[in-house]
């Protein structure tokens, strides 16, 4: 836990950078990477105040990739896309689903990763299935401003549904008892049930994505209109791919194929 | 009469009002305002949108709603609580005087984000011995959360005010009402408490619209009021016309509250004006 | 599980100087908005008294919108448009720069205005507390307008504006605590990553209001300081 760590978090991403050694300074493309960092194992800050996670892993693989000098900025999720329209960053790999509502405001690349949500609910929770009548009267919580928010919204007509700024809230609230159940990616889900603290819940069930609501994946996104950044980062999504390194990164966190289908 | 009167009477000539350095200053002040108010109303004209409107107006009534019973609520609580807090702050007793000191000091010395916080997510941290002594059933509610620490928050600010109006008055019509024989009770609620609240009229009423205007906090614990789901639209719909619809409501609401307050305190001094 | 001393620890495995580091972005915020506020709500004092009503009139129509919008949608509203309405600014003029209107800055404006609108009352209620003598006073020795305000009146308005702005210092200081929305690494944000990080809301946020009422004690005890100085000049007179 250092003082400044933005700064060390600038450094850090430099040196990746740096290490990676492609190119000399002056073709280094300059990208800002705007991301949420309250999202574990996809994006979070550790207890020194680093960004880690898949998306970071990823994003800066892209980066050498693309041979760009990238820089995180940690931004809240509800304020990311407006963030971005306002030029404070150039992309954003924080885990973002491709949705019809959000191209109408910024351009997607491909998917990076695709993997269904889920329902977690208390260990000693009474809630049989995850079907509309199943939840009735229920409270339900996710990440406001986010496709499981608005996926809540649009199913669960007879329960109640809250939104958190973050992730790490409505899990403070499922274990404290304020919330019957929470929707999130299963990875998100599996990744807190294995730790101490999500030990209070447990699994109920996968949630069949809609594609209306769901989208195709998670991609980047960038501005309307930039289409040559969004070709280098397809362009860099498939080189990755291919030459194993995602494999690599994808290996490190998750256990089962996150590509999707 | 009238013609008669203007016949006679020369009027004198206006006085001649120069273009001086001030006048032109106050001009271009005015000037930019109407055209920030004009150049707001036209773009709030141009992106007017149907579909937006149909989608989260009713939502904004509903914020408004929870906005105005939350207010509402934890003022006339934080009323009823703030009486035995100025009670023991009055108290020459250290053991009432000192705690209810400690309280008013806690509650106005901290911001109301971070009492908010400790209660919602703090209290949530012991859902399991709140729950033992049955009260976890009352804090489990985000809005339940946000009223009682408004309520804590607002009684230690009715409290000072209720306090300061009582010193307020002078200790002479103590010494008269105890003089023809009243008890204490009866000088307090026939003597001094009218002369008390006429001096608290003003500070009430900054209370009001202060917890009008602190109350969007509870937005941030997830209570939907005109603040949350003004907050929701925007980040459904990226359009900004959504907070500025909602500076619009509650602007209205504290300049009504205010001009509203402002009749009733005149009507209410009526007899003090000379 | 580990104790509320580890916790609040400094170095790798305790909060503590992520809190300091905090307690600094506050104070910074504080003491940057202080001068905007004051120097703002000054010259919206002296318009709100002036002779002329349009400048009158221009000065009430400011603290009437900032003294009755939430701080927090204030915050929202720089936050979230001032960088657009910028860029659309300068993009008239043919400038197409990226200003960045950050959250220290946005925290600044807002927090400026708000503290602006209320101390221009705490002025214009000082500048009535001193007789019109004083400023004939003034003239009779040959003073312009602008000397007599700065070595007659200021010193006199200061004197009696200062229980009114110490109180909105205090104000201020539990105000920047709305920062935390926007994303500034304030008291209350570090607190509560740490509180999500590690789920002991409780202890995080009860330390957060503890050194929030410290600040306020610090404070009170340098506003007794200063307003002893203040004094002691009167009395030197």
């Amino acid at each position: 836990m250092t003082l400044f760590k933005r700064l060390a978090l600038a450094a850090s991403a430099a040196a990746l950078v740096l290490a990676a050694g492609a190119a000399s300074a002056q073709e280094m493309m300059k990208l800002k990477i705007g991301t949420e960092g309250a999202y574990p194992p996809f994006n979070n800050l550790t207890a020194d105040g680093k960004l880690e996670g898949f998306d970071i892993d990823i994003a800066n693989a892209l980066c050498a990739e693309m041979k760009a000098e990238c820089e995180f900025v940690a931004q809240d999720w509800d304020g990311i896309i407006p963030a971005l329209r306002a030029k404070k960053f150039d992309a954003i790999i924080a885990s973002m689903s491709i949705t019809e509502e959000r191209k109408e405001k910024v351009d997607f690349t491909g998917k990076y990763y695709n993997t269904p949500p889920a329902i977690a609910v208390k260990k000693d929770s009474t809630i049989a299935g995850i079907t509309p009548a199943d939840m009735k009267g229920k409270v339900i919580g996710a990440q406001g401003s986010t496709i499981h928010f608005n996926y809540l919204e649009a199913t669960y007509k007879e329960s109640e549904i809250k939104g958190y700024p973050t992730a790490q809230e409505y899990q403070l609230d499922l274990a404290n008892g304020r919330v019957d159940a929470v929707n999130d990616d299963i990875s998100v889900i599996n990744g807190w049930l294995a730790t101490p603290e999500g030990a209070c819940c447990k699994l109920l069930g996968t949630v069949t994505p809609d594609p209306k609501i769901h989208g195709e994946g998670a991609g980047i996104a960038v501005r309307k209109g930039e289409t040559a950044l969004v070709e280098k980062f397809n362009a860099a999504i498939a080189a990755i791919r291919a030459n194993g390194k995602y494999d690599e990164i994808a290996k490190k966190y998750f256990d089962y194929d996150v590509w999707g289908g | 009469m009238s013609t008669l009167a203007n016949e006679i009477v020369d009027r004198p000539p206006d006085l001649a009002r120069p273009w001086t350095r001030t006048r032109i200053v106050g001009a271009v002040l005015v000037g930019f305002w109407a055209l920030v108010i004009l150049g707001l109303a036209w773009w709030l004209i141009a992106a007017w949108n149907p579909d937006l409107f149909d989608k989260y107006a009713p939502k904004y009534l509903s914020g408004l709603w929870v906005t105005i019973k939350l207010v509402t609520l934890s003022i006339v609580f934080g009323a009823a609580l703030s009486v035995p807090v100025a009670a023991a702050r009055m108290s020459k007793n250290p053991l009432f005087a000192w705690p209810a000191y400690a309280y008013v000091y806690f509650f106005r010395g901290t911001p109301l984000l971070a009492q908010t916080f400790l209660v919602y997510y703090g209290l949530g941290e012991f859902s399991a011995e709140l729950d033992a002594v049955g009260l976890w059933s009352f804090f489990r509610d985000a809005w339940v959360c946000g009223l009682f620490a408004f309520t804590l928050n607002t009684a230690a600010y009715q409290a000072e005010i209720l306090k300061g109006a009582i010193e307020s008055v002078p200790r002479g019509q103590w010494e008269a009402a105890s003089a023809v024989g009243l008890s204490r009770t009866q000088t307090m609620w026939k003597i001094i408490l009218p002369q008390a609240l006429i001096v608290a009229l003003r500070p009430y009423g900054n209370e009001i619209i202060l917890m009008i205007k602190g109350s969007a906090i509870v937005a941030i614990i997830t209570v939907y009021d005109l603040m949350g789901e003004t907050r929701r639209a925007y980040s459904r719909s990226f359009d900004f016309q959504t907070y500025i619809w909602a500076a619009l409501i509650y602007l209205s609401i504290v300049e009504a509250l205010r001009h509203i307050w402002d009749a009733f305190e005149r009507r209410i001094t009526r007899h003090l004006k000379r | 599980m580990q104790s509320a001393w580890s916790l609040l620890s400094f170095g790798p495995a305790g909060w503590g100087d992520e809190i300091l580091a905090g307690v600094g972005v506050t104070l910074a915020l504080a003491l940057a908005t202080l001068p905007v506020g004051l120097t703002i709500g000054f010259f919206v004092a002296m318009a709100k008294q002036a002779e002329e009503p349009s400048i009158r009139l221009a000065g009430n129509i400011y603290t009437t919108i900032f003294r009755g919008l939430p701080e927090l949608l204030t915050l929202f509203i720089v936050f979230f448009g001032a960088q657009i309405g910028i860029q659309q600014l300068v993009g008239l003029f043919g400038v197409h720069r990226v200003i960045e209107v950050n959250a220290f800055v946005s925290g600044m404006i807002a927090l400026g205005v708000v503290f602006s609108s209320y101390a221009s009352e705490v002025f214009l209620s000082a500048f009535r507390a001193i007789p019109k003598g004083q400023y004939e006073g003034g003239y009779a020795i040959g003073l312009s307008y602008a000397k007599t305000m700065r070595f007659v009146v200021l010193p006199q308005l200061i004197r009696i504006a200062l229980p009114g702005l110490a109180n909105l210092w205090l104000i201020l200081l539990k105000d920047t605590a709305l920062v935390s929305a926007v994303g500034l690494s304030d008291i209350l944000r570090q607190t509560g990553i740490a509180a999500r990080v590690t789920k002991h809301a409780f202890l995080f946020f009860g330390v957060a209001c503890l050194v929030y009422l410290v600040l306020a004690i610090l404070s009170s005890i340098a506003i007794g300081r200063i307003s002893d100085w203040a004094h002691k000049s009167q009395a030197a007179r």
